[in-house]
């Protein structure tokens, strides 16, 4: 009787788990069949799930329309670059406050993510000087470091919080055979942090990958991310949606299969803490 | 081997500074729309004609395009040799000394044959600050199966009591058949847009002549109250967040009887490819109340070039090409005069072709000439624009007030509290503005 009802909540979970994992995927499937229609199928009501006129005529178009081997390269760049460039600062930020608090470290740790309740646009202008006077407008450094920046509180945060499931006393054990502060972090902390760290740098690339604030304002053509491609088919006035579609599904193809693929270390690492 | 690599880097840099004096890399930054689109696969005409020049298209979502040009001109930013501007940009941006005046287009340009309203609209002190690009109106347009079958005929130039009787009338909800689809969704460019040419025939306004906000007056109650309680008669369920896209696919899918909106929408609910009612659509003026002013708008996307640019020679050559006549011959004679960028030019109107091939060419010509930017309303205005108010905190007040009127449409609020709040909120803001005490 026991297992019967074991075998019906397992049964319950899987399909409750199913539903709410398809509910969340079905606006992408959407998008991704409405980029094989034409525009008229893809505005049309009732709208057809599958039978419909399969074509490829929305890629070709954007492909004839676009560069978007350039977008998808400024992407990568601005995405690992940014991350990278967030782990080298974070990581020794993190460990600081993990493992040498002070007594305003809570106090710090809490600003730093109050930085991230700002509104974005409050602070356009200022940057946009700053970026237009360091002749940094439309170039892929400028937004690899606006985007450190931007994505650096979550950074310290996840990795704080990582850091500190990590017992105190196997640094101290290392820092007694001699190890450096820099030794202590790289060959120590750093291999037992790896799951933490690993998504960490996941979520950090799809957050950058994703950002289409400072990637569509910072911006023109030369260091333009899959955001702005992205953005270059919507129109208020006209019909794109098939186009759009198209667009959408290739600018979320590459970290669609990246997830996929890191899917397990995303949630080892996601739920670290949790299951410690 | 060192030589040989001082040799190396200098040839290189020899090249870099010669092709970076050959050519003149033009940064366009342009609306996502069908006839930009096509500008920008005709363009290799223009580069065989200047072989010094280069082109280099950035294209946005009309939002994402304000806000990023808005801030790169407000700034200085230099990133944008042409901006894509509308008419509410244009008499702002020009008064901030923020746009260099097209004085120099060339002689074969022929700018008294631009339509006189359009003209107006992007002039400021008889100076021309942009170049009209394509222009338009909006229309009625109407399925004729349905007012045949309802008995009804379309006047070309209806009263609005004429448009909520038929729209009542073609109305069957069984059947998903609604009578009339009108903007609803928030937006100053989008409710608003309607709204505002609408209570212009109403005998409504923004403004007084001292900036005092008029929402408290009779006539924008009759214009609210008309359009509130025609869309729950006859209008489709969901209207509060239907914008143009979504009146388009409402009304090629064969759901609307009437749709009030862009002149540009002709050429789309007339395409048999993409429109399943192409062959049962009419045209006819938009609605008045015999006040002397009727509910359309007037838009036109313009090419302009910011102050800010080092390549004003270049950028006005580019401009004198995409807004020429030749333009619309290139276009002609690549796709077909129906595709042809309308509502800018009197001689196209003229065009014995164009007339043969858009049968919405007249109806958009007249509705572009009834509209008139710098006397917009019944009662004397102290603005330009006839669906906005060309002043710079009209985008946050249209949008703030198109939000409370969509509430009124989706029933959350009733028209005379949308009303009060449009009153107190502009005020307001117009007040911190300056405007009044």
């Amino acid at each position: 009787m026991a297992r019967a009802v074991t075998r019906r909540r397992k049964l319950a979970f899987t399909l409750v788990g199913w539903t709410i994992g398809l509910t969340l995927f079905f606006p992408i499937l959407w998008a991704i069949l409405t980029s094989f229609k034409s525009e008229g199928e893809a505005i049309a009501s009732p709208p057809s799930f599958l039978f419909f006129h399969w074509t490829l005529e929305n890629y070709a178009e954007v492909q004839a329309r676009s560069d978007y081997l350039l977008y998808a390269l400024n992407s990568v760049v601005i995405s690992l670059g940014s991350t990278g460039l967030g782990l080298l600062v974070a990581i020794p930020a993190a460990w600081s406050m993990a493992f040498a608090p002070s007594k305003r470290t809570k106090d710090i740790l809490m600003w730093m993510l109050s930085t991230k309740m700002l509104p974005p646009v409050g602070v356009l202008v200022p940057i946009y000087l700053l970026f237009r006077d360091f002749g940094l407008l439309d170039t892929r450094g400028g937004l690899v470091a606006v985007l450190m920046l931007m994505n650096l509180p979550i950074i310290v945060w996840m990795l704080y919080t990582y850091f500190k499931e990590i017992p105190g006393e196997i640094l101290e054990a290392a820092r007694m055979d001699g190890a450096t502060l820099a030794k202590e972090i790289v060959h120590v902390l750093a291999p037992m942090a790896v799951p933490g760290i690993a998504s960490t740098v996941l979520l950090n690339i799809i957050l950058a990958w994703n950002e289409a604030f400072w990637t569509l304002n910072l911006t023109a053509s030369d260091a333009a991310p899959l955001s702005a491609f992205i953005a270059s088919y919507s129109s208020p006035e006209g019909l794109f949606w098939a186009k759009l579609s198209a667009a959408s599904t290739l600018a979320i193809a590459p970290i669609l299969v990246m997830g996929w693929f890191s899917q397990k270390q995303l949630v080892r690492g996601l739920t670290f803490g949790a299951v410690k | 081997m060192r030589r040989l690599a001082c040799a190396l880097i200098g040839a290189t840099a020899l090249l870099a500074v010669q092709q970076a004096a050959a050519a003149t890399k033009l940064t366009i930054a342009t609306v996502n729309n069908g006839d930009m689109i096509r500008m920008q696969k005709l363009t290799d005409d223009f580069t065989a004609r200047n072989p010094g020049i280069e082109l280099d298209w950035v294209t946005m979502e009309e939002n994402v395009l304000r806000q990023k040009v808005t801030t790169d001109i407000a700034t200085k930013g230099g990133q944008y040799d042409i901006m894509t501007i509308g008419t509410y940009e244009v008499p702002i941006w020009a008064k901030q000394g923020w746009l260099v005046p097209l004085d120099n287009l060339g002689p074969s340009y022929d700018v008294d044959d631009l339509l006189p309203s359009i003209r107006n609209g992007l002039s400021l002190g008889g100076k021309l600050y942009a170049a009209p690009f394509y222009g338009e109106s909006s229309m009625t347009m109407y399925r004729e199966d349905l007012f045949e079958k309802a008995g009804l005929t379309m006047p070309e130039a209806p009263s609005w009591d004429f448009i909520a009787e038929a729209a009542r009338k073609i109305t069957d909800k069984a059947h998903e058949v609604y009578g009339i689809c009108l903007r609803g969704k928030a937006g100053w460019g989008e409710n608003m847009a309607f709204l505002t040419a609408m209570s212009n025939s109403f005998g409504a306004r923004w403004f007084d002549m001292k900036w005092q906000p008029q929402f408290d007056g009779k006539a924008w109650k009759d214009t609210l109250k008309f359009y509130v309680d025609l869309m729950h008669d006859a209008g489709p369920p969901g209207a509060s967040s239907n914008g143009f896209n979504e009146n388009l696919a409402l009304f090629q899918s064969g759901k609307c009887g009437m749709w009030i909106d862009a002149t540009v929408a002709a050429s789309f609910v007339s395409d048999p490819k993409e429109s399943k009612v192409a062959d049962k659509v009419g045209f006819a003026l938009a609605p008045d109340r015999g006040l002397g002013k009727r509910a359309n708008w007037l838009w036109a996307w313009s090419l302009a070039i910011p102050s800010g640019s080092n390549k004003k020679a270049a950028a006005e050559k580019f401009i004198a090409w995409a807004t020429s006549k030749d333009y619309l011959k290139l276009v002609a004679s690549k796709d077909g005069w129906a595709n042809v960028p309308p509502g800018t030019r009197k001689s196209l109107y003229d065009n014995p072709a164009y007339r043969k091939a858009a049968a919405f060419a007249d109806m958009t010509l007249k509705s572009i000439q009834a509209a008139d930017p710098t006397h917009p309303t019944v009662d004397p205005v102290p603005y330009v624009g006839v669906q906005f108010v060309a002043i710079p905190q009209f985008q946050g007040i249209g949008t703030a007030v198109g939000q409370q009127f969509s509430a009124a449409l989706a029933g959350t609020t009733s028209v005379d509290q949308a009303l009060k709040n449009a009153q107190a909120l502009t005020e307001r803001e117009m007040k911190r503005g300056g405007y009044i005490k």
